[in-house]
């Protein structure tokens, strides 16, 4: 199996707003239903560490009806997360380029939802 | 892949993709806020079907909130009032005759001719909800249709919503002044091909701007200045998302922002972190300044504040020490008392720094190609000695400062319940909730409200204000229905209708429809295509275009000059320096002076503190703040239940720390009263870990349009109310600045014994709450401050 396509996420900067879950319900009008998100957001803190600082992190991670938004992408516009992000948090892109980035920096992750 | 789909249509304003007709615009009324970004409308047999960001639009860069893109559900909510609505039964029952708009008009135009006979068109009072698409024609309305010159925001206490912020600026610079994310160019964050640079620090100041994105500013720009370098500095009771990433977190008393300010002012002065040749040129009062700082020591204001003084001593450093670096400052310095003296000190802050109007700083901001149309459009046409009427002209910042003056909203509730200083018998209300949120003390305007001879409310749906007060509904067309345009501050901005709904009509269409049987001479345009076209053409200098223009274009970005004190381009006579009396920034306010007002800034306690009141303290023994924003809404509106705002914030909660609910005995999600001298109200607990142990923090505007609409139970709205403990009328000296953001409460568990008395009924059928207490009764003696 080898996978081409993949969203990376730079979860510094993800600031929790929930864009990306109804960006996407809003491109899949036929999972319009409570609940059917293809990303949802987890939530970790605040939290205090031994240093005194504070952990506080969000992570969008892509659900098993995360297809990349593969109808999209096909009329040439990027995932509706991706497009939508006010973080610009989220990247899509090959295996391949993402990579890269992910080596460029810290707190980041590849995720691999979708394979055609 | 070719992801070239955005790309291949860029600067077409519209388009075909499949079965969607595409429309390229801008969006600038509810439902949502006043930012105004630029949007991809999908429309399907002129139903609107999706909302998507425009990649094309510097604002906002393709992104958007989930607000614009959850739009089509509140668009097309079965929930809208299709036609004009009188009321069938008494106010409060919700029985409603459908009418026609003219028999609607005639119905108003019938009362405006009577009260115009019998007392006077400033007998009228016209409010708004926030500065959204009305915020220059229900003024308009009010001016030049019912010859009154009492417009101001929905009862909102002390004008406390950016207006004390803008007065303190407008009245020491001459101008308005924001931070410099690079808002003003078509270009972003381009140090290329652009005088911009990227600020060392940035400030957050009593806004969680990535949640709030408040007056015209995206708050995600911080993040992508952060992630080009920007450190952060963060001011808030809370630790929110950006304190989280902040070098600096000072975690305030609520209501403490202006001791705060004047503590950074003594360090940065203090140890000369200050830009002398800035000074010396450009300001006006620095030596006095100085004086008055000297001691606001940040050991006596990290005691005032209950924050540690050496990290005072360090965020001030850090500020002052990199320059350019902006200060992003919100809501709780307008909401305190002291709301004027505190956006003075902040304002000082960026001056004495040499962060004026430069690259990274804070820049002098001018409406795009001179177009100054807002609160004051038409207050030409009333004569001086009707201007002379206004209420709350008394108070000479708020009533001749120009900008944003308005009459003053406590002043016309003082007014309804007095009959002095002369009688109010009709109010007009477009896009305003008074009593769900923006009114201070929800039950006190409720019984005056009711008092009144006629209300008309405009909204987009039946609101508890519309059930509680109206005697005509006039149902208000949403963003996408609307032909219209925009400045405030930068782009001009163009909107363009795309789709109908029954038989509603745009703001716009119902004042120009009114104005025309009361004073046609004043409404020379047809409809808001030509309404529009007459702005741009004669109040608009510095625009070529006409509406259609704007429209192709979407929207324009004028030039813009840093430094404009050096170039005559901030002065109306066109020399170098400031449009003040001394040419200079006026640390030390000649104006004021001349009012008999404190020329420089100062803090003292709120009238509900721990120190001011140890009475009320010992009772009470949480300082209460109110109003975090939440990105689910703007608000109150986004409360229906078939919304995905809803669906991701189901519950009014209110916030304290771990300890403070383990002492009490409460868990997470626990139904809890809050409670003061004022009134109770109840919301859900979530615990924030990161709250001083004294601190709670509640959510404000709700209200709950799938319980029954009569009353009493109103949809809820006094139940959940958090305005039930906030009291109105308690102002500055000039009229500007309310304690809705620091106030003391005590908080307990819901039970069925202590719930049976609850706030709607009482409110609505009971003595209500907000008696007047002895909120003045001030213990000016601090002595015994912890």
């Amino acid at each position: 199996m080898s996978i081409e396509y993949g969203l990376l996420v730079d979860y510094d900067y993800c600031t929790g707003c929930h864009t990306c879950e109804v960006a996407c319900r809003k491109a899949h009008a036929d999972w319009d239903g409570e609940g059917n998100f293809g990303i949802k957001i987890l939530q970790d803190g605040p939290r205090e560490l031994p240093d005194g600082k504070w952990e506080y992190n969000y992570l969008p991670m892509p659900t098993s009806l995360c297809d990349l938004c593969a109808e999209r992408t096909a009329e040439g516009k990027p995932p509706s997360c991706v497009m939508h992000c006010p973080a610009h948090c989220l990247y899509f892109g090959t295996i391949d380029e993402l990579s890269k980035l992910v080596a460029e920096k810290t707190h980041r992750a590849l995720f691999t939802p979708y394979n055609e | 892949m070719n992801l070239d789909y955005y790309e291949k249509h860029r600067g077409q304003s519209q388009w075909k993709d499949g079965e969607y007709d595409v429309t390229r615009t801008t969006v600038w009324s509810g439902p949502g806020c006043h930012d105004g970004c630029a949007v991809l409308y999908y429309t399907k047999n002129g139903k609107l079907e999706k909302v998507e960001g425009d990649p094309d639009c510097g604002f906002n860069q393709g992104t958007l909130c989930m607000r614009c893109l959850e739009m089509p559900e509140i668009v097309n909510s079965e929930r809208r009032p299709k036609n004009p609505l009188k009321r069938a039964g008494e106010r409060g029952e919700n029985k409603w005759e459908d009418i026609t708009w003219d028999e609607a008009y005639d119905i108003i135009e019938a009362k405006v001719r009577e009260i115009w006979k019998d007392y006077g068109g400033e007998s009228i009072a016209c409010m708004i909800g926030t500065g959204r698409n009305n915020c220059w024609q229900i003024p308009y309305l009010c001016y030049a249709a019912f010859d009154s010159p009492n417009f101001c925001l929905g009862f909102l206490s002390g004008e406390s919503c950016f207006q004390p912020r803008s007065a303190a600026m407008a009245s020491m610079n001459g101008d308005f002044l924001i931070a410099d994310m690079s808002q003003q160019f078509a270009s972003r964050y381009d140090e290329e091909n652009t005088e911009w640079r990227l600020p060392k620090y940035i400030v957050n100041w009593g806004c969680n701007a990535v949640e709030s994105n408040s007056d015209n500013f995206y708050g995600h720009w911080i993040v992508d200045c952060m992630q080009r370098g920007s450190k952060m500095i963060t001011v808030d009771p809370s630790l929110t998302w950006l304190a989280a990433r902040s070098e600096y977190w000072l975690r305030l008393r609520p209501g403490t922002d202006g001791a705060m300010a004047l503590g950074w002012l003594n360090v940065i002065i203090g140890e000369d972190l200050v830009d002398h040749e800035f000074i010396d040129n450009w300001t006006y009062g620095f030596e006095e300044l100085a004086e008055r700082v000297k001691d606001w020591t940040p050991e006596r204001v990290g005691e005032i504040c209950w924050v540690d003084p050496d990290l005072i001593r360090e965020a001030a450093r850090a500020y002052a020490s990199n320059w350019p670096s902006a200060i992003q400052w919100g809501l709780p310095i307008d909401q305190a008392v002291w709301g004027i003296p505190s956006a003075q000190a902040i304002n000082a802050i960026w001056a004495v720094t040499g962060n004026t109007d430069v690259p990274g700083g804070n820049i002098i901001i001018q409406n795009a190609y001179g177009q100054n149309v807002s609160y004051n459009y038409g207050y030409d046409f009333l004569p001086p000695e009707v201007q002379g009427k206004r209420i709350g002209a008394e108070y000479p910042l708020m009533a001749k400062a120009g900008f944003s003056s308005t009459a003053h909203s406590d002043s016309i509730l003082e007014a309804i319940e007095t009959g002095k200083p002369y009688p109010i018998r009709m109010l007009w209300l477009t896009s305003t909730n008074p009593i769900a949120n923006m009114g201070a003390d929800a039950p006190r305007i409720y019984r005056a409200v009711k008092t009144l001879d006629f209300v008309v409310v405009n909204d987009l749906f039946l609101t508890p204000t519309a059930v509680a007060f109206a005697d005509i509904f006039l149902p208000a067309a949403m963003s996408p229905e609307r032909d219209s345009q925009r400045v405030w501050w930068v782009p001009l901005r163009g909107m363009r209708k795309v789709c109908d709904y029954a038989d509603v009509k745009s703001d716009d269409t119902i004042v120009t429809e009114l104005g025309k049987r009361l004073h046609p001479e004043r409404f020379p345009w047809d409809d808001d295509f030509g309404w529009s076209d007459h702005i741009l053409k004669t109040e608009t200098p510095g625009y070529d275009g006409d509406y259609a223009q704007l429209l192709d274009e979407v929207y324009s970005y004028p030039d813009f000059q840093y430094r404009k004190y050096e170039k005559g381009l901030a002065r109306y006579d066109g020399k170098p320096g400031f449009n003040t009396p001394t040419g200079r920034i006026e640390l030390f306010d000649s104006v004021f002076q001349l009012w008999g007002y404190d020329p420089l800034p100062d803090w003292d306690e709120p009238h509900s503190s721990p120190y001011s009141r140890p009475d009320l303290w010992a009772e009470y023994p949480f300082v209460l703040t109110t109003g975090a924003r939440h990105v689910e809404f703007f608000h109150s509106e986004h409360r229906q239940p078939e919304t995905m705002s809803r669906e991701l914030y189901p519950d009014p909660h209110f916030e304290m720390s771990k300890a403070a609910a383990e002492k009490l005995g409460l868990q997470n999600e626990d139904w809890c009263w809050i409670e003061n001298q004022h009134g109770r109200c109840r919301q859900r607990l979530r615990i924030n870990p990161t709250l001083d142990d004294r601190v709670v923090r509640a959510d404000h505007g709700w209200w709950f349009p799938e319980k029954e609409a009569a009353e009493p139970t109103l949809y809820g709205v006094f139940d959940s109310n958090i305005n039930n403990l906030v009291p109105q009328c308690d102002n500055g000296v000039t009229g500007y600045g309310a304690p809705y953001k620091n106030q003391l409460c005590k908080v307990y568990k819901c039970t069925p014994e202590n719930s049976r008395d609850m706030p709607s009924i009482r409110v609505s059928e009971g003595d209500g709450f907000s008696k007047p207490d002895a909120t003045t009764e001030v213990d000016k003696d601090y002595s015994h401050r912890a």
